[in-house]
């Protein structure tokens, strides 16, 4: 069963000629089957721990360890992370120009799966996870995330983790402009796949990251952890979530923050 | 010099080899007996030889010397890519391979089928996916066929010099009509060593529904491939030319120095669609142009992923109403390649309109220049024209550069200028290795992007053939 481990990690951003810590030793883990969402106030370093995690080259780790099944994921590039099990569905999708999304979904599933999946079960995989997502069919010949609305950006995120079929899933701010019925769709995505993965005895682990309380009435989180500060201040059941939505996060920043 | 013509298993091996160290597919040489022989530099003997062995008219020696005089008088042009290297002395200028042009595949020599069954002729031919082929090996077509149902109809489709013995008016109203020898020093060449190219007519009214195609292979080391093409659409007449080019990987260099007169006459259209992928030891300085009646529409593929150095323009002279251009061109230049291409649309009555569509690409201190004139003259009014130049870097050591010159003579034309540099982004190739793609895998993904307005329109064997030509240039792009 797969657990990705955090221990202490402290990660900085690399600007043209400054260098600024973000991540301050963070300690998290992940097993299977668990579903842990991280929430914090802007520029609190969410994002960046979604990032590093991949291993997006802006972000340089300077200190710590990420386990994923004992293997050691920071020697690892962001392709082998993500052929390892690792995925991130992220906050910002970018723009492909000339690169339908069939294309891409096709080579990303060759490549983590190892083989390329036969023609006729893939077109069905695809075909049937596209409906339960509620995408239009079209969608699949248009350039990857070219002229997508937010709530298409997602959908073709989460997409990708459903038919990547990763044992760690980070999702960052998958729920940050989505209207309320694109917010259903896609957790319910998340929801079905986790709940396929555990039936697989694979059950996938979940880490959720978000402003908001909102999607967590969706997607049940195991453990809520509040990101302070590039750490983990404060960690609990989804009791906490329904703290910080009632309270903000004051009482971890000590200042009032527009929620 | 290379060894005597023998397909031996030792030989083959040796080619495999030679293909597993290069990315360049195309890079062994065959025998080369006729090569080995022939006579290096540039002088009358040699252009009147050329004229003696195809029996010419007597105009056409006397055009010949003509213009072994202008190529002598006319500098090397100052701009572009740097051609100081070019040794004229070195270069072999008229290489017969086989005594004969043959009709079947089965008839030609075993070593020239050998090369041709290599880059996949036949089998074009065999699955009828065009209506003719012509093969030019080395100075002169080795092989010619037309579909006997294009025939029929009038369609002509020869090697040059067959097209010059059998259609002396034509030649002697339109050869050089459109592109005079004077016109630049390569032109000029071309006009006194011409060997080989194609000759097409397509009569009033007849559209050639698949694509015509031409293959050019030079074999020799220091080889000059000097290919003539005169292209006649007649009134409301439609075809579409294809023509791809590849060479050995030598030593030292070899030059490929065309000529491609086009005449569209009222109402009708042509394509014309090259990829051009000669090996990087060749210079590929080409002049290409057309001249397009009222109504008539002249449309320039051109595929750049090969050669040294390539200098090529390829034109359009609008000289009746409602004319139109258009060049779609992408080109890729590697390490040591210098890729300076564009064009000229030339706006000469009213109502005409153009577009420009190029796209470069430069890798590991490779440079593209898009270099390009839109001209409308004085009553050309109601003219239109779009240029749009997109180059992709995908490192810091490469190069591109745009030169748009415009000269507009008329007040009423409407007239856009688009020019971008896109760097592949680190987020880019991020997003797509986050889907377990490799870097070179992402990359080529993203440059496959970069060109698909070009590649789809291409025919799909070329378009396929692009995408693999690209994929291979990417290897090892990225370390």
């Amino acid at each position: 069963m797969a657990k990705l481990e955090i221990s202490d990690l402290h990660v900085s951003v690399i600007t043209e000629d400054t260098s600024k810590e973000i991540l301050c030793g963070v300690n998290l883990t992940i097993d299977a089957g668990e579903t842990h969402a991280i929430m914090g106030p802007n520029g609190s370093g969410k994002s960046t721990l979604a990032y590093s995690l991949a291993g997006h080259p802006k972000y340089r780790v300077t200190s710590g360890t990420v386990l994923l099944d004992g293997a050691d994921v920071l020697s690892m590039t962001v392709d082998q992370r993500a052929r390892a099990g690792l995925f991130l569905a992220m906050q910002y999708p970018v723009e492909i120009p000339g690169v339908t999304t069939s294309n891409f979904l096709r080579t990303a599933a060759t490549a983590v799966r190892g083989q390329a999946p036969g023609v006729r079960q893939w077109l069905k995989e695809v075909k049937d996870e596209m409906e339960s997502l509620q995408m239009d069919p079209d969608f699949a010949q248009r350039s990857v995330n070219e002229g997508f609305s937010g709530g298409e950006k997602k959908r073709h995120e989460i997409l990708q983790m459903s038919l990547l079929k990763p044992k760690i899933a980070i999702l960052d701010e998958t729920d940050s402009g989505l209207d309320i019925d694109a917010l259903r769709v896609v957790s319910e995505g998340v929801n079905r796949y986790k709940a396929e993965s555990a039936a697989a005895g694979e059950a996938v682990g979940v880490l959720l990251i978000t402003h908001y309380t909102r999607i967590l009435r969706y997607i049940q989180p195991d453990f809520v952890h509040v990101f302070v500060a590039g750490q983990v201040a404060e960690s609990g059941g989804s009791e906490l979530a329904e703290e910080l939505e009632a309270d903000g996060y004051v009482r971890f920043t000590g200042q009032a923050v527009p929620a | 010099m290379t060894a005597a013509p023998e397909l031996s298993e030792a030989r083959l091996a040796q080619a495999e080899t030679i293909d597993a160290l290069s990315t360049y597919q195309f890079g062994w040489s065959d025998s080369d007996a006729a090569g080995t022989t022939a006579k290096r530099g540039l002088d009358e003997d040699v252009v009147r030889g050329i004229s003696h062995l195809k029996n010419e008219p007597e105009w056409m020696l006397e055009r010949r010397l003509k213009a072994l005089k202008l190529f002598e008088r006319q500098p090397l042009p100052t701009w572009g890519a740097d051609l100081s290297e070019i040794d004229f002395d070195n270069i072999k200028y008229f290489v017969r391979s086989t005594e004969q042009k043959v009709t079947s595949w089965e008839d030609l020599p075993d070593d020239i089928k050998y090369t041709y069954d290599r880059i996949g002729i036949p089998e074009a031919e065999k699955q009828q996916m065009i209506a003719g082929v012509s093969a030019q090996y080395e100075s002169e077509v080795v092989y010619n066929s037309i579909r006997e149902d294009l025939a029929q109809q009038g369609v002509v489709f020869l090697d040059t010099d067959s097209g010059l013995k059998e259609y002396p008016d034509l030649f002697e109203e339109y050869f050089g009509s459109v592109i005079p020898a004077g016109d630049n020093k390569f032109s000029a060449l071309n006009t006194a060593v011409w060997s080989g190219g194609s000759f097409v007519y397509v009569p009033k009214g007849v559209h050639v529904k698949i694509p015509l195609q031409a293959y050019f292979r030079i074999n020799t080391e220091n080889m000059g491939q000097f290919e003539r093409t005169l292209i006649i659409v007649d009134e409301d007449a439609y075809v579409h030319y294809v023509e791809g080019c590849t060479a050995p990987v030598y030593r030292s260099d070899s030059l490929h120095s065309a000529v491609v007169e086009i005449i569209v006459k009222k109402g009708a259209r042509c394509r014309y669609t090259t990829i051009q992928n000669w090996s990087t030891n060749v210079y590929n300085l080409v002049t290409k142009r057309t001249k397009a009646e009222e109504g008539a529409t002249m449309e320039w593929v051109d595929g750049n992923i090969g050669a040294k150095v390539t200098m090529k323009y390829p034109s359009v002279w609008m000289m009746g109403e409602h004319a139109k251009g258009s060049v779609l061109s992408v080109a890729f230049a590697g390490k040591g390649q210098h890729q300076d291409t564009g064009s000229k649309m030339l706006h000469l009555a009213p109502h005409t309109s153009s577009e420009i569509i190029s796209k470069s690409i430069s890798r590991e201190g490779g440079r593209s220049s898009y270099r390009g004139l839109v001209q409308v003259n004085p009553g050309a009014h109601h003219s239109r024209s779009t240029v749009k130049c997109d180059a992709l870097l995908v490192d810091t050591k490469s190069r591109s550069d745009t030169y748009p010159y415009v000269d507009i003579r008329e007040d009423d034309v409407t007239m856009g200028h688009e020019a971008t540099v896109s760097k592949s982004s680190d987020d880019q190739l991020y997003y797509l290795m986050s889907g377990g793609l490799t870097e070179e895998e992402a990359m080529a993904m993203i440059v496959r992007g970069f060109i698909e307005p070009i590649a789809k329109e291409l025919p799909m064997e070329y378009a396929l053939e692009l995408n693999r030509l690209i994929e291979m240039q990417m290897e090892g792009a990225v370390g």
